[in-house]
């Protein structure tokens, strides 16, 4: 410091002339509204733990999502249906905060360029989503949405389907030791019409076991994407009595 | 951490002495360029990045 | 010598590294972005190899002739500059070629070139790339002539340099091959995360370390800015990115956090990279060029250190607005809304601080297309600043949510604020770090601040009536009780403001070409195109070095 402008500040504020003051200042406030608002969310789940019929994806499924967000599907699609009257005409039941508890990392979206997926799942059939992938504009004409034929030529390829479910249960996703040890040929089993699922559907209840996309003989990338689609917002019956007791109590919408 | 009361006592703590803790950083923060000898100091502050141009104020 | 050979191998050791696990990937994405790795690390092993002066090592000196201390280290900030321009001309075509995709979707190439794959790219190009540069360049000028002192820990700063492109070519690259991990704004995946938390680190380093051995007693608010940028962008950063590899040898990893945690984490995060990002480092920016250009101090530097805090005090908390009405908790939801709301407070403080700077001044308006170009940046920080705590308020933002409107917001901001005051630095620095007198053009500078302020307007006004067709269009109910649209008819509806979208978007790329060549120009030839004068500022060059470092004569 050179002595010569030293002299008018030499009263000066301790924060404005130290760095490290400042940054730990700064650093401060910023932490604060962090942890206020973030920090309680992570014991509050127990609010939102126990509504019947959520259930960690199949491996099919899980293969699925994967290309949903390799794709970005979620920067045209929400999976987030907020409770008004035209949205839940639209798309069905608002969205619990329970369906998209075993989402790492969620997928609730910002932007409708194309409608919401949240209850997709059952509103078409297999053959529809498959020629709605491979070209949107031939099922409905005003879409704007690009063309995904790739998906049904692709194989189905999962570096290793083990790791991730492994992985996803360290993350608090709760699959069983039965769940990791069978993920490689529940991933084939699901789509394929020959094996027997019902081991399968028993351990992930109301999973769908079929050929998805129109070609037995192939497990490909189209199968997995509609797994998915075809199993989003159907875990949940939210006309039951228990899910509705449940909706009584989710207050703040 | 499953500790229900957990939450419950966090969120106390938020909207009790944290926020309390908070505004009295944020107005003291705020009041301090009010200080006496803050106007001239915040003066003396604002042109020094002229100090190398001989051509202003 | 012994720095020589330890530089050297840690390039040998991150060679070999990435080379075995390019070859032992698990999936082909990761093995190609191993590979540049590999190719980054043999670059930066040619480098520490070629570069020394080995007459002198043996001889016993340093490897180089000293660097000259009496000036500031402009090296780096030369690159930014032109790093800054180069990205913006990338981030805003594929920002152009993704509005012609939603206008007209066959010009969606799948796989590599569908819409979804190509809008991480543009977020992140111009975010990240254009206005990361932008940041890094302008941070490592301003620190510099604020505190009379020369960069710290020189070769560091290179390496920030050199190391956020690589992170930029690594998160680009990714997104076109499909490597994301499916947050907004978050997308690269863990092992480019690593890298750039190494980069800014370092850049953290090198800010603080340039701060510590300033000449200057007092710290300018320009740095209280940016330093805050740098820390908050940091923990942002880390948290919202933690993850498991699903192997250490494949690109796929599992976030930590799902469903309702997940989501207030991600727009905890999305909001202050908007906050800190591309406000708090901008408005560090702003301090700086604005009264330089004007030549005039800021009209309050009082009102600046209010600013500055109520700022990082209030932004921090309002993330929960991007999640009005859903499965969040309602306290977290109306948190959100109330300190966005009182954000504007301090966004217009600033704001009329900055613009009041100019105050006996504004005559300068008439003949200075720089100055313009800063006034006009600062006109959309105030107006954005305003549109978004509306959009915060929940019966607002039930309508708004999900539309386009939000996507004309933000681009009023980017384009408006970020993008503005950007050009204005550039032209700022441009000249000067190459010993210009000044640009090629002035009459240039004007061209480009008019196509790029009717592009906005385009773009703005579009989007803006765009959000709210398709808000009132979801919304509208028959006499006979039913929905009357389908979600197509609304798709359909909007379609001419897509074009004009798009339209607005090449008047702003247009604009950006302009300065590409002014700044290039200015650059290569350093000639002055023959035209009617604009007013210009005389520079000192002789006074523009460190305190400290002048020797004694």
């Amino acid at each position: 410091m050179s002595g010569q402008t030293k002299q008018p500040f030499a009263w000066h504020g301790a924060l404005e002339r130290n760095i490290t003051l400042l940054g730990v200042f700064a650093f401060i406030a910023v932490l604060f509204g962090g942890i206020i608002e973030i920090a309680p969310l992570f014991w509050i789940d127990n609010t939102i733990e126990k509504v019947k019929g959520v259930r960690p994806y199949t491996p099919l499924e899980q293969a699925g999502r994967d290309i949903y967000i390799r794709e970005g599907c979620y920067l045209c699609h929400s999976q987030m249906i907020r409770p008004f009257r035209d949205e839940t005409e639209r798309y069905g039941h608002y969205s619990l905060a329970a369906e998209s508890m075993y989402d790492h990392p969620f997928q609730w979206g910002s932007e409708r360029t194309g409608p919401d997926l949240a209850r997709v799942g059952g509103k078409y059939s297999d053959a529809w989503h498959v020629q709605h992938l491979t070209a949107p504009r031939s099922v409905v004409p005003e879409s704007i949405m690009p063309n995904y034929a790739f998906l049904a030529k692709n194989e189905l390829k999962v570096p290793d389907i083990q790791a991730e479910i492994k992985t996803l249960s360290l993350t608090g996703v709760p699959y069983t030791k039965e769940d990791l040890a069978k993920a490689a040929a529940d991933l084939k089993a699901q789509a394929d019409p020959n094996a027997d699922s019902a081991d399968l559907i028993k351990r992930y209840p109301k999973a769908q076991a079929r050929d998805f996309d129109g070609d037995p003989k192939k497990l490909s990338e189209m199968d997995a994407l509609i797994a998915y689609l075809q199993v989003l917002g159907t875990m949940v019956d939210t006309e039951s009595a228990a899910a509705q007791e449940h909706l009584a109590k989710e207050k703040g919408r | 951490m499953s500790n229900p009361d957990t939450y419950q006592n966090l969120r106390q703590f938020a909207d009790s002495w944290g926020l309390l803790a908070m505004v009295i950083f944020f107005v003291a923060a705020c009041a301090w360029p009010y200080r006496p000898g803050g106007r001239k100091a915040g003066q003396e502050a604002s042109t020094m990045i002229f100090e190398e141009d001989d051509h202003v104020r | 010598m012994v720095t020589v050979i330890s530089r050297a191998g840690i390039w040998l050791v991150l060679l070999l590294l990435s080379f075995a696990a390019m070859l032992a990937a698990k999936d082909s994405g990761f093995a190609i972005h191993m590979g540049v790795f590999a190719l980054a690390a043999l670059i930066g092993l040619w480098v520490s190899i070629s570069k020394p002066d080995y007459s002198r090592l043996a001889k016993g000196l340093g490897p180089k002739a000293l660097a000259d201390n009496t000036r500031y280290y402009d090296d780096v900030i030369r690159w930014g500059v032109i790093a800054t321009v180069f990205w913006g001309m990338a981030g805003f075509l594929v920002g152009l070629v993704i509005a012609l995709q939603l206008s007209w979707p066959d010009l969606n190439l799948e796989p590599w070139l569908n819409f979804g794959r190509m809008r991480p790219l543009h977020t992140s190009a111009v975010i990240f790339a254009f206005g990361g540069n932008a940041l890094l360049a302008t941070s490592f000028y301003v620190v510099q002539r604020t505190c009379r002192a020369r960069l710290a820990f020189e070769p560091l700063a290179r390496f920030v340099f050199w190391g956020y492109q690589l992170f930029i070519v690594l998160a680009a690259t990714g997104y076109l091959l499909g490597i994301s991990q499916g947050k907004e704004y978050a997308e690269p995946e863990w092992y480019v995360d690593i890298w750039l938390t190494i980069v800014w680190v370092s850049y953290l380093a090198v800010f603080v370390g340039t701060i510590v051995k300033r000449s200057e007693p007092h710290i300018y608010v320009a740095n209280w800015f940016y330093l805050s940028f740098i820390i908050t962008v940091a923990l942002l950063h880390l948290v919202n990115n933690m993850a498991i590899p699903v192997s250490f040898l494949g690109s796929q990893s599992i976030s930590f956090f799902a469903g309702v945690q997940g989501a207030l984490v991600q727009w905890w995060y999305g909001h202050n990279a908007v906050g800190f990002f591309l406000t708090a480092g901008f408005l560090g920016m702003m301090y700086y060029f604005v009264p330089k250009q004007a030549q005039r101090p800021v009209y309050s530097y009082r009102l600046s250190i209010i600013h500055f805090w109520a700022l990082i005090f209030l932004y921090i908390w309002a993330g929960p607005h991007h999640l009005h009405y859903t499965a969040l908790p309602d306290w977290a939801q109306t948190l959100g809304m109330v300190f966005s709301i009182m954000l504007w407070m301090p966004s217009w403080g600033g704001m009329i601080n900055g613009l009041m700077t100019l105050n006996g001044a504004w005559d300068k308006l008439r003949t200075d297309p720089v100055l313009r170009m800063f006034v006009m940046s600062l006109a959309f920080y105030g107006m954005s600043t305003f549109e978004g705590p509306m959009m915060s308020v929940k019966a607002v933002n039930s309508l708004s949510h999900y539309t386009n409107w939000t996507i004309g917001h933000v681009h009023s901001g980017a384009l408006g604020w970020n993008g503005m005051v950007t050009f204005g630095a550039i032209y700022y620095l441009t000249p000067r770090l190459w010993g210009r007198e000044q640009m090629y053009s002035l009459r240039m500078v004007n061209w480009h601040f008019w196509s790029a302020t009717l592009g906005i307007v385009f773009y703005a006004a579009s989007m803006w009536v765009a959000g709210i067709t398709q808000g009132l269009m979801w919304r509208e109910y028959g006499a006979d009780g039913y929905l009357v649209n389908s979600f197509a008819d609304a798709v359909a509806a909007i379609h001419p403001m897509y074009v004009l979208r798009a339209f607005g978007g090449l008047l702003y790329l247009g604009g950006a070409a302009v300065m590409a060549y002014n700044v290039w120009r200015t650059i290569a030839k350093g000639d002055i195109r023959n035209e009617a004068p604009l007013y210009n500022i005389d520079q000192n060059r002789d006074a523009d070095r460190p305190l400290t470092a002048v020797p004694a004569e």
